[in-house]
C-alpha cells in the first residue's frame, strides 16, 4: 500500500517529462488546436493528447537539419560544461589533497574559506566576479562564464570528503619506505578519489548544464548562449520546435543521472555527513 | 600522542609539498573571489561614478529602497514558506521510503527533477499554470472553477505559490536523500532494541528516529536555505525581469541593478546579504564540528 502510493506520487514528480516527449510527436495541426487559447488568448482551456492521433518527427527533421542555429548553441552549451568540469577538476583534486593529508598553518581559516565561497548564492558574488572579468576584457565572452566557475570551491570539498576516508597510517607507511610526497598522491591518493570525482562531475554537470544567472549577466551577445537561455525565447506557436529542443537539451543531463544516480546521492550526502 | 604518531606527525609537519597542491586554486580563488569582494566592500562606500567617499549613504539608500524592502520581504516569506514544507514533506517521505525494502527506483523519481534543466520546466509550468492551463482545465472539471473566475496563476498572487511549488519540486529528491542518510547513520541496534521492547513505528519514530536526526535536520535547514537562491532561474524564465509584486526577489533586484549599472547599491546589498548568509554558513560549520555523526 505504502510502496503504491509513494510509487505514484513519484510518477507525478516526473509527469512533465512525459508532456514534452508526447509534444515533440504531435503534428503542427494537432499542437496548433491543443494549444491555440494559449496563443491568442482565447477563453478557452487548452487541450492535449498524450498519445498523437498521427504522431510524426516533422519537429525532430526541423530541428536536427535545418535548424543550424540550434548546434551553435547546443556546443556552447557543451563547451562550457565540458571546460568548466575539466578545470575544476585539474585545480580541485590536488587542493582537496592538500587539505586532506597536511596540516599547515592557516589551513583550518582556508578550509572555512573554501566553504563560505561554495555556499555563497551567485548574487553575492555577482558584482565582484563583474569586476575582475571587465578588468580582464572577459565580459561577453565563454570566458567569463568558464573562469570563474573553474575556480568553484564544491568540486574540492566533495574530493576533500573522500580523502578524509583514507587512513594517515597509509601515508605514513608510504613515506617511511621512502615516497616522495608526488608520488603518494600519484599513486595512493588519485585512485581513492575516483567517488569524490565522480560525484562532483555528476552534479556539477546537471548544475552547469542548466547555468542561467551567469550568461544572463555576463553574455551579452545570443550567438554565444547556452541552451538554457536560448530555449526560453522560443515563441509558443513554434511549439513542435520548442518541444524538440527541450527534449535534447534533456538527454544529456538524463543520461548523466541515469549512469551517476549513485554518485549524486553520495555527493548529497556528503555535504550532511561528517565521515 | 604515541611515539610513532608523534613522529610521523612531524614528517607531514616537514613537507612543504601542500603548497603546490594547493596554490593553483587558492591562486584563482583569491583573483576571482576574494580581491575583487574586498573592492566590492570598498566601493559600498563609495559612489558610483566618481568614487568619492560617502560613508554609509549608500546604506542607507537600500534600506529606503521600495525595491530592496520589497525584495527583502518577499525573500524572506518565500524561505519561511518552503523551508518548512519541503523540510517537512521531506522528512515524512523520507521515513516512508526507509521502511521499504526496495527504495531505489521510487527515490531516483523523486530526484528526477534535479535532472531537468529549468527551460524545459519552464515551456511545461506555462501550459500548467496558464489562465487557460491545465491547473485550471482540472479545477473545471471537478466543477471548482469556470472559464470566466479561472485565475491566472503567473500574473497574480498565486505566482509565489507557482515559485513555492516549483521549489518544493525540484529539491524534494535531494532533501529525501539528505534525511536518508541521517537516518540510515542512526545504529540499528537502538531501534532494535525499542522494537523489543514493543515500540510501534510512531513510537520508533518519535522516541528514537527524531532525536537523533537533530544535527541532520540543522544541515539541511542552512542548505536549503542556501539553495533557494537559486529558484531564481524558474521564477526569471517564467515572468522575466519584473514578475508580479508577489515574486520579485533579492535575486531579480540584483539582477536589475546589474543591467542599470547601479554598482554603489549593488555593493551595499551584497556586503548586507553575503553578511547574513556568511553568519548561516559559520553556525552550519560548527554544527559539523559539533555533531560528528549527522
Amino acid at each position: 500500500m505504502r510502496k503504491i502510493w509513494l510509487f505514484l506520487l513519484g510518477a507525478f514528480f516526473i509527469t512533465p517529462v512525459f508532456l514534452v516527449l508526447s509534444g515533440t510527436v504531435l503534428s503542427r495541426y494537432e499542437l496548433q488546436e491543443c494549444l491555440l487559447p494559449l496563443i491568442t488568448g482565447a477563453d478557452q482551456f487548452i487541450g492535449w493528447k498524450f498519445f498523437p492521433q498521427y504522431p510524426t518527427f516533422e519537429h525532430y527533421l526541423r530541428v536536427l537539419f535545418y535548424t543550424p542555429q540550434f548546434f551553435v548553441v547546443f556546443w556552447n552549451s557543451m563547451k562550457i560544461v565540458v571546460l568548466v568540469l575539466a578545470g575544476q577538476l585539474f585545480l580541485a583534486v590536488p587542493a582537496a589533497w592538500a587539505f586532506a593529508v597536511y596540516r599547515f598553518r592557516f589551513r583550518k581559516v582556508l578550509f572555512t574559506l573554501y566553504v563560505v565561497l561554495m555556499l555563497m548564492p551567485f548574487q553575492v558574488t555577482m558584482l565582484s566576479n563583474y569586476l575582475v572579468l571587465e578588468e580582464l576584457h572577459l565580459m561577453n565572452t565563454h570566458g567569463a562564464i568558464i573562469f570563474p566557475a573553474v575556480f568553484s570551491t564544491f568540486p574540492v570539498f566533495l574530493i576533500y570528503r573522500g580523502f578524509c576516508a583514507l587512513p594517515d597510517s597509509l601515508i605514513d607507511a608510504a613515506r617511511v619506505d621512502g615516497a616522495g610526497e608526488w608520488m603518494i598522491f600519484w599513486k595512493i591518493g588519485l585512485p581513492l578519489a575516483s567517488n569524490g570525482i565522480l560525484s562532483a562531475v555528476v552534479l556539477n554537470f546537471l548544475e552547469y548544464w542548466n547555468l542561467m544567472e551567469q550568461p544572463l549577466a555576463f553574455l551579452e551577445d545570443q550567438s554565444l548562449w547556452p541552451l538554457s537561455l536560448y530555449l526560453p525565447e522560443i515563441h509558443l506557436d513554434q511549439a513542435g520546435y520548442s518541444f524538440v529542443a527541450s527534449v535534447i537539451t534533456l538527454i544529456p543531463p538524463v543520461f548523466v543521472f541515469l549512469i551517476g544516480q549513485e554518485y549524486l546521492e553520495r555527493g548529497i550526502a556528503a555535504s550532511a555527513l561528517k565521515e | 600522542m604515541t611515539a610513532r604518531k608523534e613522529r610521523l606527525f612531524q614528517l607531514a609537519k616537514s613537507s612543504n609539498a601542500w603548497v603546490w597542491f594547493l596554490t593553483p586554486s587558492l591562486f584563482g580563488v583569491i583573483i576571482f573571489v576574494c580581491v575583487p569582494f574586498l573592492d566590492v566592500i570598498r566601493r559600498s562606500f563609495l559612489t558610483a561614478v566618481t568614487q568619492e567617499w560617502t560613508g554609509l549613504h549608500n546604506y542607507q539608500v537600500i534600506f529606503q529602497n521600495q525595491a530592496f524592502q520589497l525584495a527583502v520581504k518577499n525573500t524572506l516569506r518565500f524561505t519561511s514558506v518552503c523551508l518548512p514544507l519541503l523540510i517537512g514533506l521531506g522528512l515524512f517521505l523520507a521515513v516512508q521510503l526507509s521502511r521499504l525494502r526496495k527504495m531505489q527506483l521510487i527515490k531516483s523519481l523523486f530526484l528526477f527533477p534535479m535532472a531537468m534543466p529549468a527551460a524545459t520546466v519552464v515551456l511545461v509550468w506555462k501550459m500548467v499554470f496558464a489562465r487557460q492551463g491545465f491547473l485550471n482545465l482540472f479545477l473545471n472539471n471537478l466543477h471548482l472553477a469556470t472559464q470566466e473566475n479561472a485565475i491566472d496563476y503567473m500574473n497574480t498572487g498565486a505566482a509565489f505559490w507557482v515559485l513555492v511549488f516549483s521549489y518544493v519540486w525540484k529539491n524534494l529528491g535531494y532533501t529525501i536523500v539528505l534525511w536518508l542518510a541521517g537516518i540510515f547513520s542512526i545504529p540499528t541496534d537502538i531501534l532494535d532494541a525499542a522494537k523489543v521492547d514493543g515500540a510501534n513505528e510512531r513510537q520508533c519514530f518519535w522516541r528514537v528516529v527524531f532525536p537523533n536526526l537533530k544535527g541532520t535536520l540543522y544541515t539541511i535547514t542552512v542548505l536549503s536555505f542556501l539553495n533557494s537562491f537559486k529558484v531564481f532561474r524558474e521564477a526569471y524564465l517564467v515572468a522575466g525581469s519584473y514578475p508580479h509584486e508577489s515574486m520579485y526577489l533579492l535575486q531579480h533586484l540584483f539582477n536589475n541593478w546589474f543591467v542599470n549599472l547601479e554598482l554603489d547599491k549593488m555593493a551595499a546589498a551584497a556586503v548586507c546579504v553575503g553578511t547574513v548568509l556568511f553568519l548561516a554558513i559559520l553556525l552550519l560549520q560548527r554544527a559539523w564540528d559539533r555533531d560528528g555523526t549527522a
